[in-house]
């Protein structure tokens, strides 16, 4: 503002840039000088048709990606008429059955010039090729659909809890959703391997850091295993990572997960090319930091967690609104949550200079400890799988280790509360206000639910029943020959209207469900 | 039925989808540091599985953990396939629950709602209360 001339970035002549391998400060040397990180805001709630109106609103008032929420049922395989379901259809995102509504979904925007986030794990290969049939349909050829599943199945039993299948034939759809994108769609990121999940179980952010990088090194082996260089999918494999609340620790966070990931890519897994080394990610601020008691002071939390990701280089962020603690967010609501990131990025001038923090004796600090407490999280699990980072992966699922440590974390960080060593505002300290009127919350009524099962129900109608049991015989048989990619299969099944829970009941006869064994 | 001075045994339960399993799991180990003997069967129960697990165990309070805005049709019928097999094994809920479905859930027949971010105390309190109005 004083007109004081700044360079792009700072730091001694013989120093690390961004953009220089290992890529500490930033994957590209001009970082947000020449493009601020995507204000990527997750959308999602009630039927395909109510999202449809949401997405064209975002791409309306400019957003240039939409990000796809999914309700409980489908982010579990479940149709919306299934018993499981009642009470969730449509409530924590949208309700997808079949390629109708996937087809409501995307109704009259171009999938070939935005792109596209998908948030599913457990049924990632049946949504892509929902997807995929339904913009070929639309006569968008899947070559030219940009975009981002989320397909992280590891964390799923580690963390987020919404799995199908048991882990080593899950890992087996991550291989062909993989290989897949790798071969037809070019401008697809095939895995978004997320630590948001882990931290909001409770983890630490050493342990968000570490179990994340290793799923990401699990995914590499096994695409290495499936016979793909890596550095032909490797530059298709992003990062989610959590912004909490302890601002210095995060940005620690962010810039040791570049440093680790540059290193082992180049080292271990022999990668070549930059784009595999430079580690890319996503931000979403702390559910679990937002209170219920004097929900508007979240807006200061969450607008300290978003600098956070800023000063820690993100690609992109989502910005959690001050009624999350509630419920899903009204439509000001989520307004703030994105005026907090315009704030951030058009007023502060915070985005002028890469890697602001970097050379700061602190924030160096930080930065090696937390590598050094991953590093000493992946010898552990690298003995567990008996040097592969994939065994220990699936090793330590099956042994409940992750989920050990994260209760743990979870638990002892509740301690320090209860033992008033931690301050929530509002919570544990200065109530005055507590008791002031509510704010308004978005009420989610039934009235979906019912609609969608209709919906399902006049579908199922008028499709043709014998392609439909043609095409799941087809992938059913796909399913037990463990060298077939089951893409293909999929698709002919979304063409021809068969149900989520139908291709996920199907590859459950051939595959069996996970039953976690619960430990308190 | 138990009272403060005796143990407390209490079933933890996830009703449904919701894979949200954190608080779940604090609150197990908080109550038993206050305790209290608990008993936790796991994810994606549904109302029946809770309420035959309730009886068989022989539990004083049942405490849902529900974060997926699907309390109100879910937790009401937890209630009904608890009443169902005789018995009225009081129900608490923690979680995602706004102060606005209070009334309505307490009219299903809810014993206690802890809301976002109760603290220890609150939750081992909400317990033993439940369980002492259950026995009056």
């Amino acid at each position: 503002m004083s007109g004081i001339p700044l360079e792009p970035v700072y730091g001694p002549e013989d120093g690390d840039f961004p953009g220089v391998y290992p890529y500490t400060r930033g994957p590209y040397a001009s970082m947000y000088r020449s493009k601020l990180w995507t204000m990527r805001m997750f959308a999602g709630f009630g039927t395909a048709i109510d999202t449809n109106q949401r997405f064209k609103e975002i791409l309306k008032s400019g957003g240039d990606g939409l990000s796809t929420a999914f309700d409980m049922p489908t982010l579990l395989g479940l149709d919306s008429d299934d018993p499981m379901s009642l009470g969730e259809v449509g409530r924590c995102g949208v309700a997808i059955d079949t390629l109708a509504d996937m087809s409501d979904l995307f109704s009259d925007i171009d999938l070939g010039s935005i792109t596209t986030s998908m948030t599913i794990n457990s049924p990632a290969a049946v949504l892509l090729a929902m997807f995929v049939a339904q913009a070929e349909n639309a006569g968008v050829p899947r070559a030219k659909l940009g975009g981002t599943l989320q397909n992280d199945i590891l964390k799923e039993y580690q963390a987020q809890k919404e799995f199908v299948f048991p882990p080593r034939q899950s890992m087996r759809l991550v291989r062909d959703t993989v290989a897949f994108t790798a071969a037809e769609m070019p401008r697809w990121n095939s895995i978004s391997i997320s630590g948001y999940h882990i931290r909001e179980a409770g983890s630490t952010a050493a342990e968000e850091l570490a179990f994340t990088l290793a799923n990401g090194f699990a995914y590499v082996e096994l695409a290495r295993q499936a016979g793909l260089p890596v550095d032909a999918f490797a530059p298709r494999l992003s990062f989610f990572f959590n912004a909490h609340i302890d601002f210095f620790e995060e940005i620690a966070k962010y810039r040791a997960a570049r440093r680790i990931w540059a290193r082992w890519m180049k080292e271990r897994y022999g990668a070549t090319t930059e784009r595999s080394m430079q580690l890319r990610f996503h931000t979403q601020t702390a559910g679990v930091s937002l209170t219920a008691q004097q929900p508007e002071v979240n807006i200061v939390r969450t607008a300290i967690e978003a600098l956070a990701g800023v000063l820690g280089g993100t690609q992109s962020l989502h910005t959690n609104s001050m009624d999350e603690a509630l419920a899903l967010p009204t439509e000001r609501s989520a307004r703030i949550a994105l005026r907090t990131q315009q704030v951030i990025g058009y007023e502060t001038n915070v985005a002028h200079v890469a890697d602001p923090l970097g050379g700061s004796y602190y924030v160096e600090a930080l930065t090696d400890e937390m590598e050094r407490r991953a590093e000493e999280i992946f010898a552990k699990i690298d003995e567990m799988g008996h040097g592969s980072m994939l065994e220990g992966c699936i090793v330590g699922i099956d042994e409940n280790w992750f989920q050990g440590r994260i209760a743990d974390s979870a638990y002892e960080l509740e301690r320090a509360f209860n033992r008033g060593e931690r301050t929530i505002v509002g919570v544990s300290k200065f109530l005055e206000g507590n008791e002031e009127d509510e704010m308004d919350i978005l009420k989610i009524t039934n009235a979906d639910e019912k609609k969608q099962r209709e919906r399902l129900s006049s579908v199922k109608q008028d499709r043709n029943e014998a392609a439909v049991q043609d095409a799941l015989d087809r992938l059913a048989k796909d399913a037990v020959d463990t060298e077939v990619n089951l893409m293909p299969a999929l698709i002919d099944a979304s063409n021809v209207y068969a149900t989520v829970g139908e291709m996920m009941n199907t590859m459950a006869g051939v595959f069996g469900r996970h039953v976690e064994v619960p430990i308190i | 039925m138990n009272t403060e001075n005796t143990s407390l045994r209490v079933l933890v339960a996830k009703v449904g989808l919701d894979g949200h399993d954190r608080g779940v799991k604090v609150v197990a180990r908080l109550l038993r540091d206050a305790g209290i003997e608990v008993i936790y069967t796991g994810l994606f129960q549904t109302p029946e599985t809770v309420a035959a697990a309730a009886v068989d165990e022989d539990v004083d309070v049942v405490g849902l953990s529900m974060l997926s805005g699907a309390h109100m049709t879910l937790a009401p019928l937890v209630v009904a396939a608890i009443r169902a097999r005789g018995v009225d094994i009081p129900v608490v809920i923690g979680g995602i629950v706004p102060n606005s479905d209070v009334a309505e859930l307490k009219a299903a027949g809810i014993a206690e709602i802890l809301g976002p971010g109760a603290p220890a105390d609150e939750v081992v309190a909400a317990v033993r209360r439940a369980a002492a109005n259950a026995a009056v």
